[in-house]
């Protein structure tokens, strides 16, 4: 192996571990955030659900695209290698100090001021790093494979989402529900085992050497000396920002979050598939598609960037909605109860008498199990009058725990690993888009902040603007799926109108 | 091509204003303080809102650009920016 081929493997992996791991700390937050909220932030505390709305918003939304200018600037200031050193030592030393705040019942309202304060930071960092190691890759690779070497960065996220799935999984596996949510308990391993993964990313980070084309830059003493005024007040170089917002990344976002998250939360509360296969349709979705990051990178330095991600956009557009409708029809118990022979525990009913009233609640839990594999749990709840001759009132029932047949696993399986191939094509390619937009004095800053804009903000409304849809037009199970549609339908027609498909073969300038 | 990219312009233009129009409508018929849900969540809408405007304000920018021609040719090298 030539000593540039081994020096470019190195930057690789010392880019790409070290964002892989960011990602990792600041999705653990939000896979927790149930057992975070019951922590830090306990029901019928004002201020704490103040605090915990601000946690979980004002870190995505605004934190993120703050931290793109903070370490934007200080990336094309001071250089690349030091600043997305400084973001992984914030990210890292955050997540591992929310692992050690006491909770709410320790410390009071103290708590959730800390815990807001750390995820702040970590949303900070967040905003720092990817345009640091998209820049410092994409500054160290040939123009031919520019796309492929920073398709690696683009693995990061996706990987990020794995290994915290995973971790989490694991340490739940192996402990009960009261021992992973207990103060002290498993649900803070992941933030401990980060510190770790963060010390081996630093020491590896602090071996490398800064980018060769910052290096230079300064040598000849171009840098920018006001890198936020150059990249948004230029109109030459702002309405580039605004052309990679609106035609690429706004796009890109939504399409990501919806892969991503979006399906994850959509089996688990719209089809309410158990905890376990839920994760494990992602986990092997994920394994599957990967490898597909690097595959459109790599293609995108053959035929161009642009169709290549609008063509995951236009696939996302025309699909989502028969995916996810295949998700719920597939999960539908009264058609399962239909075509299947049906076996039935032994019902538990439970009765406690409603508040301040002689009626009785009756709660009855049967679980089926049918003929073609499945399991699922039915929960029957009534109101029972006092008076007999009265009818049952406020009958409900509700499914939890389905439990999917092998096939309807599998097939599972391939639709999710359909909804993350887009994810791949919009995203693979886009570091080393944006890398060519713009020139190298002001990079870092220029690229950072319309990234973080389309991923943060626009996918990062996903569900709630989902929601919304969901509550004012309820008929419809999926109406929540017109956002990322509609966003990513008008970001395809921005971009196929007013990109060009040409690769920038010299970002030296 | 040059007049499409134009004349769309125009539509990036008006579509700003509604954005935040339809934002600042949902955020008067969620809001509610008895409410459990994020949509009723008062914060939540501030903190939207805030962050959507400049970005709508963009699309405005983006908008009077194109209509302006600044897109019929981009920049072929960091000198022309």
């Amino acid at each position: 192996m030539g000593n540039a081929t081994s020096g470019i493997i190195q930057v690789i992996s010392a880019s790409s571990v070290g964002t892989m791991i960011e990602w990792y700390d600041f999705y653990i937050f939000g896979m927790l955030a149930k057992t975070i909220s019951t922590q830090f932030f306990p029901e019928g505390n004002a201020t704490a659900a103040l605090l915990s709305t601000l946690a979980i918003f004002a870190a995505g939304f605004i934190v993120r695209p703050f931290g793109a200018l903070v370490f934007g600037r200080l990336g094309d200031l001071i250089g690349r290698k030091y600043t997305f050193l400084l973001t992984l030592v914030l990210m890292g030393g955050s997540t591992f100090l929310i692992g050690l705040v006491p909770g709410y019942i320790s410390i009071g309202i103290a708590a959730p001021i800390l815990v807001l304060l750390l995820r702040l930071l970590q949303g900070l960092a967040l905003g720092g790093e990817y345009g640091g190691a998209a820049t410092y890759v994409a500054e160290h690779a040939p123009a031919n494979k520019r796309g492929y070497y920073t398709s690696w960065i683009q693995t990061t996220a996706t990987l990020g989402l794995f290994v915290a799935l995973g971790v989490i999984m694991l340490v739940k596996l192996n402990m009960t529900d009261e021992q992973f949510n207990a103060q002290w308990g498993g649900w803070r391993y992941p933030f401990w085992i980060s510190i770790f993964l963060v010390a081996v990313s630093v020491y590896i980070r602090l071996k490398m050497s800064e980018s060769p084309l910052f290096s230079k830059l300064k040598a000849e003493g171009k840098t920018s000396s006001n890198p936020l005024k150059e990249s948004f007040r230029h109109k030459a170089n702002f309405k580039m920002v605004l052309l990679a917002l609106f035609g690429a990344v706004m796009g890109q976002g939504v399409i990501w979050y919806t892969g991503q998250f979006y399906a994850q939360s959509f089996l688990e509360t719209k089809c309410n598939i158990e905890f376990e296969q839920s994760r494990t349709i992602m986990l092997w979705a994920i394994v599957f598609a990967t490898p597909f990051f690097l595959f459109f990178g790599w293609l995108s330095d053959k035929i161009g960037r642009k169709w290549i991600m609008l063509v995951g956009m236009l696939l996302g557009i025309l699909t989502y909605r028969p995916i996810f409708n295949t998700f719920l029809k597939d999960t539908n118990e009264i058609a399962w109860k239909v075509d299947n022979s049906i076996s039935i525990d032994q019902p538990i009913v439970k009765k406690e008498q409603v508040k301040n009233s002689s009626d009785t609640l009756a709660s009855t839990t049967v679980i089926y199990s049918l003929s073609n594999g499945v399991r699922f749990t039915e929960i029957k709840t009534e109101t029972l009058p006092a008076d007999p001759a009265k009818t049952k009132m406020n009958t409900k029932i509700t499914y939890k725990d389905k439990h999917l047949s092998s096939s309807i696993y599998w097939k599972f399986v391939g639709l999710v690993f359909l909804l993350i191939l887009y994810v791949t094509m919009v995203y693979g390619p886009v570091a080393a888009f944006l890398v060519e937009l713009f020139p190298t004095r002001i990079r870092y800053t220029s690229m950072s902040l319309p990234y973080h804009i389309g991923n943060g903000v626009f996918g990062g409304l996903v569900p709630f603007i989902g929601l919304l849809l969901t509550t004012t037009y309820p008929a419809d199970p999926l109406v929540g799926l017109w956002y990322p549609i509609g966003i990513a339908a008008l970001c395809f027609i921005i971009g196929a109108i007013y990109l060009n498909n040409k690769i920038d073969k010299d970002i030296t300038d | 091509m040059n007049s499409i990219k134009k004349y769309l312009g125009i539509v990036w233009l008006l579509l700003a204003p509604v954005v935040i129009y339809l934002l600042v409508s949902g955020a008067i018929t969620h809001i509610d303080p008895t409410g459990k849900k994020d949509i009723n969540n008062p914060i939540i809408w501030v903190i939207i809102i805030a962050i959507f405007t400049p970005v709508a304000i963009g699309l405005m920018i983006f908008g009077w650009y194109a209509w302006k021609n600044e897109y019929s040719k981009l920049p072929e090298n960091s000198k022309e920016i």
